[in-house]
């Protein structure tokens, strides 16, 4: 068990609840402060274990970072967002599901998993991010009710930024390869 | 052969148990945005909206909800606030152009327009005078009114209607045009701008 590390996971916790209503207020923090930070929070527990995540098979691995992918998808539908900010059942579901669901699953799933599925996975994060990004910015209409017009293409923008910065840091790797070869 | 499965087996029932919720939290790919799930509830639920009294143009009250108050007609109604810069304007010309086209075809006696203000505060019958003005609705098939502000909450929760203040002290809002039939029943909601769409709909209820 690792103490630094339920710490951190709590802190990340604890910013996301005691910060809700200015982190809700606007799309970009929502979606890319707190939201992540619900997953690290859940992914710095779950490593903060220990020896847990080694006992896996690769099958099971795989599984844990589809877990983690629908789950994302489910937290970045509009409607989703939406729901989150006028129904307190949503909001509660949020809170427990990122952090057990994405950050968890990522937590034990990552280092076993099957490195072409890792791979295949960080692209489509990418395109995924980027065809967001795309239709953020250029959406004539609300996408989602709770948000203005300017705040969307500002969150466009962002995932923008945040698609540009993932293909860096994952690109990285490629250039200057590390000596643990399941980091893919 | 069988280890193939075996490694398959668990991504395989997270996709099918994945899948499944997605497919529950979009309404099978249908609703992607609160606002396409709001107008999918609606054409397959057709809720019966609530009594609600307004105050049109003239000062005169307004009954929006079940027969008798619907007069026997068609209502179509849509939410603005009158100080709105953009798309309360444009949905006005496009509530004129549903106006003309109901007039040309006789049906100007069994469908009615109302441009209803989810901003009572700032508007007055005089300001909703103004913009009546501004896109010919004379009261006689199209009037503009607002709710009371008692009434204002249980509106938009009975409508789904969403109202956020922007940045430049007016608001922004889901703008659509509301289909009831003569019972009350909120049946569809289009686009301000499918005018064609809202005419073939008012003939087929008829």
């Amino acid at each position: 068990m690792n103490k630094v590390r339920f710490i951190l996971s709590l802190g990340f916790l604890l910013i996301c609840i005691l910060f809700r209503q200015p982190l809700e207020a606007d799309p970009v923090k929502h979606v890319l402060i707190q939201l992540p930070f619900l997953a690290i929070s859940g992914y710095l527990f779950v490593i903060g274990l220990g020896e847990l995540n080694l006992r896996i098979t690769e099958p099971i691995a795989n599984a844990l970072l589809l877990v983690a992918v629908f789950a994302i998808l489910f937290w970045m539908l509009p409607r989703s967002i939406d729901a989150t900010l006028v129904n307190p059942v949503v909001e509660i579901a949020k809170f427990i599901s990122i952090p057990v669901f994405v950050g968890g699953s990522l937590a034990i799933g990552r280092a076993n998993s099957n490195p072409f599925l890792r791979g295949f996975l960080k692209a489509n994060a990418i395109s995924m991010l980027g065809v967001l990004s795309f239709l953020y910015i250029h959406a004539p209409l609300r996408i989602c009710n709770s948000y203005l017009v300017s705040d969307q293409e500002r969150l466009g923008f962002a995932f923008l930024i945040t698609a540009i910065g993932l293909a860096i840091a994952w690109s990285i790797p490629l250039f200057a390869p590390p000596l643990n070869k399941s980091n893919v | 052969m069988r280890s193939f499965i075996q490694y398959l087996l668990p991504s395989c029932v997270v996709i099918i148990l994945g899948g499944g919720a997605l497919l529950a939290a979009t309404d099978g790919f249908r609703a992607f945005t609160e606002e396409s799930a709001r107008r999918l509830h609606v054409a397959e639920n057709q809720p019966i909206m609530p009594l609600l009294e307004l105050e049109d143009m003239k000062g005169d009250k307004l009954m929006l909800g079940q027969e008798p108050y619907s007069a026997g007609k068609i209502t179509l109604v849509e939410f603005i606030y009158t100080s709105c810069p953009i798309i309360c304007q444009a949905a006005g010309s496009d509530y004129a152009r549903l106006r003309d086209r109901l007039t040309q075809a006789g049906l100007s006696g069994q469908a009615r327009l109302i441009s209803v203000s989810f901003d009572p505060v700032q508007d007055t019958p005089r300001q909703m005078r103004e913009y009546a003005e501004n896109h010919g609705a004379t009261g006689d098939i199209w009037t503009i009114a607002r709710i009371f502000p008692p009434d204002l909450d249980l509106m938009k929760r009975s409508f789904g209607l969403r109202v956020i203040p922007d940045d430049m002290g007016g608001y922004q809002h889901n703008a659509a045009i509301h289909l009831l039939d003569k019972s009350g029943r909120l049946s569809n909601i289009f686009n301000i701008e499918a005018v064609d769409e809202v005419f073939q709909a008012v003939q087929r209820m008829l």
